[in-house]
């Protein structure tokens, strides 16, 4: 195996997507020539023609419903969102189209898109480039939400979304796209709906998504010296969400921490904890479940505030350690 | 009359920019188009010398349409303003030191440093701020321009986008609501040729941006936007239009961005010879010539328009590295109006 960074691990996977299944086309916002603004297409323009790897006009809604017009008609559309948060933009045809097609017409048409979602903070780019709003699209039926944390997972799961019959939407967290890690050779799939137990331990299980899986894993590291086993579980998809991972694993340590970016109210960990405290694992716990996650604001531009809107591994490491010990 | 070579610059003297602007208007234009400049400038070295961070957009290249459509506007006018700024900012009055400030995340910046570059505004001047949407201040501008109508104001209001924005759904919705309704809005499209990468000959059907307005029944002007009388004499008709209840223009003001489209861009969809071939119809030098042919100004005049730009693009520079830094506890100050439990 060789090492690619997580951008070059998407950038494989839509190379092999694209020479595998001519159906296969990519459309977006300067990711022609320009390479796409955080470099995933790169070269692929040169490889297939402007005819497969499409710049657009600046037209989220028009494009997001060609996407998904064209999906339905036979096609295998990819939709790079420059930003995510400019699927603000395209809400009506992603969410009022693409999720509900295939339902309302009585299960007669697929709609096999896939929307490309750069995601999440720490680059300066304030309130309206920095959002993590995977939990909105996790809201809706018959779309499917994923977000992987390592190279590898990011092609095989990006793989996964363009075979997949449903509309997927994968969430690439933006501080991730430079991260190295061993990525396989060749065609693979990792699986949509299954969860990663990305390091065992007896003590808490952290539920994580994205970049927060890191930040999991560096505070289990530092836990670790001070005797506290922390198991991370690598979420990786949101929408279906993992239950039996995540039962099991809480059932195992008895103590649960969601940690994610976006918005703590009403968001992932709302979710998870509440799966856990419906489930026989409720019996299990020693201590109340805890949520660590973005704060009830914008993200703000001042690196002093942004660094404070969502959490790092200090704060982790703090409220694990308290949890563990007993102090919530 | 002599046959002096006056006569041709008494024909330009009788254009209605230079006939109606006193030379106290026309030297704090010229003040401006170098301010926005050196504020950009100065943004772009404090970028590199790793002092702000995040990312920036900037105009250099197109000072004439900001400060062209913004000189003759009134404190209680409104703009919207794009990611691309800081010109519109200045031109509406805005002051360089708190939008250093808010370069540099400081409290004593225009946002309080929670927005950055990308979204810098000043109510207090009529400016509702730039925008991280494209496209994105195109619907709050036609809604600036009912609520002037509503209150039975004779302002305005004013749109600045790009040719890029114009292919957003947002645009054509704007524009006929603003048609049917009749507001005062006066929407400036700076056409620099490209949305980031895409020429516009790539992402729109017909040459220009104007060309759409005959489907909304409104006036549809194309400038050069690289020429300040241009600009502001087109902007002048279409105010007055506005303020006299007869509803909406379009302005097109034909420029070019000669910097990167933010600080990610390899230029890799444009030439050299194009930029240079821009470069060598700068706004500025345009402007200070005219001038000078004219009479209107003596060399003495611009360099101390220079001099007084500088300064103040230094003092302002000095008064934000001294700003204050926010504290993390304050995340959530400023979310609503009021604190909620
Ligand atoms: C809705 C939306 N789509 C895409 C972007 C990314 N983006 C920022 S500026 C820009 C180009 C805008 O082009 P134009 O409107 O011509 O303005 P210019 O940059 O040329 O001043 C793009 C694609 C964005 N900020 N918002
Ligand atoms: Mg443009």
């Amino acid at each position: 195996m060789r090492e690619l960074s997580f951008a070059q691990a998407l950038h494989e996977a839509l190379d092999i997507a694209m020479e595998a299944d001519e159906r296969v086309f990519i459309m977006g916002e300067d990711i022609g020539v320009y390479g796409g603004a955080f470099g995933v297409t790169g070269d692929l323009v040169h490889k297939f023609g402007e005819d497969r790897v499409m710049d657009t006009p600046i037209a989220e809604l028009g494009t997001a419903g060609a996407a998904v017009g064209a999906a339905v008609a036979g096609s295998r559309p990819i939709l790079e969102f420059q930003f995510s948060d400019f699927s603000g933009l395209a809400m009506e045809q992603i969410v009022n189209q693409a999720a509900k097609m295939r339902y309302m017409l009585g299960g007669k048409v697929n709609v096999p898109v896939v929307f490309r979602m750069p995601c999440g903070s720490g680059t300066g780019a304030a309130a309206q480039h920095s959002q993590s709003l995977e939990a909105w699209f996790a809201h809706v039926p018959g779309l499917k939400v994923i977000e992987p944390s390592t190279p590898a997972d990011a092609k095989g799961m990006l793989l996964a979304a363009i075979e997949d019959p449903d509309p997927v939407l994968i969430f690439e967290h933006k501080l991730l796209y430079k991260i190295k890690g061993d990525v396989p050779e060749g065609h693979y799939l990792t699986p949509i709906g299954k969860a990663h137990v990305a390091r065992e331990g007896r003590d808490v299980t952290v539920v994580a998504a994205a970049i927060m899986v890191h930040k999991a894993l560096e505070a289990a590291e530092i836990l670790k010296a001070e005797g506290i086993e922390v198991e991370v579980v690598d979420l990786r998809s949101i929408r279906p969400i993992d239950t039996g991972t995540i039962i099991a694993s809480v059932k195992k340590t008895t103590r649960l921490a969601c940690i994610y970016e976006g918005v703590k109210t009403l968001g992932i960990g709302a979710e998870i904890s509440a799966l856990v405290a419906e489930s026989e694992a409720f019996d299990y716990l020693d201590a109340p479940i805890l949520r660590l996650g973005g704060a009830e604001s914008p993200i703000p531009y001042s690196p002093i505030l942004e660094k404070a809107a969502v959490p790092q591994v200090e704060g982790i490491v703090e409220a694990l350690r308290n949890l563990v010990k007993g102090r919530i | 009359m002599n046959s002096s070579p006056k006569k041709a610059t008494i024909g330009k003297n009788q254009r209605p920019f230079y006939a109606n602007n006193s030379a106290a208007a026309l030297k704090e234009a010229l003040r401006k188009m170098h301010l926005v400049r050196m504020f950009e400038e100065m943004a772009e070295d404090s970028y590199i010398r790793g002092l702000t961070h995040g990312t920036m957009h900037l105009s250099i290249g197109q000072e004439a349409s900001a400060v062209g459509i913004t000189m003759g506007l009134r404190k209680t006018d409104y703009i919207t303003s794009t990611h691309r700024g800081h010109g519109h900012c200045i031109g509406k009055g805005a002051e360089a030191k708190y939008m250093f400030a808010e370069f540099f995340g400081k409290e004593e910046g225009y946002c309080k440093g929670r927005g950055g570059s990308m979204h810098i505004a000043d109510p207090e001047t009529g400016n509702l701020g730039a925008n991280g949407i494209v496209g994105g201040g195109l619907p709050l501008a036609t809604g600036a321009a009912l609520a002037i109508k509503q209150q039975k104001r004779d302002d305005v209001a004013v749109c600045f986008f790009g040719d890029g924005a114009s292919n957003e759904g947002a645009f054509h919705e704007s524009l006929n609501l603003a048609a049917v309704w009749k507001l005062p809005v006066v929407y400036v499209c700076e056409n620099n040729g490209y949305g980031m990468s895409v020429s516009t000959d790539r992402s729109m059907s017909v040459p220009n941006v104007a060309d759409r307005a005959p489907a909304y029944n409104m006036p549809g002007v194309i400038v050069d936007g690289n020429n300040i009388a241009d600009v502001a004499e087109a902007m002048a008709v279409a105010t007055e239009r506005a303020r006299r209840g007869e509803g909406p223009t379009l302005i097109e003001c034909k420029t070019y961005r000669t910097r990167g489209h933010s600080r990610s861009d390899r230029n890799k969809y444009r030439t050299k010879e194009e930029i240079e071939e821009w470069k060598a119809r700068d706004p500025i030098p345009l402007f200070e010539k005219e001038l000078l042919d004219m009479g209107i100004f003596v060399q003495a005049d611009i360099d101390a328009v220079l001099a007084n730009a500088k300064a103040e693009i230094e003092d302002g520079f000095n008064f934000a590295r001294g700003g204050t830094d926010p504290v993390p506890e304050d995340v959530t100050r400023d979310v609503y109006a009021r604190e909620i439990a």
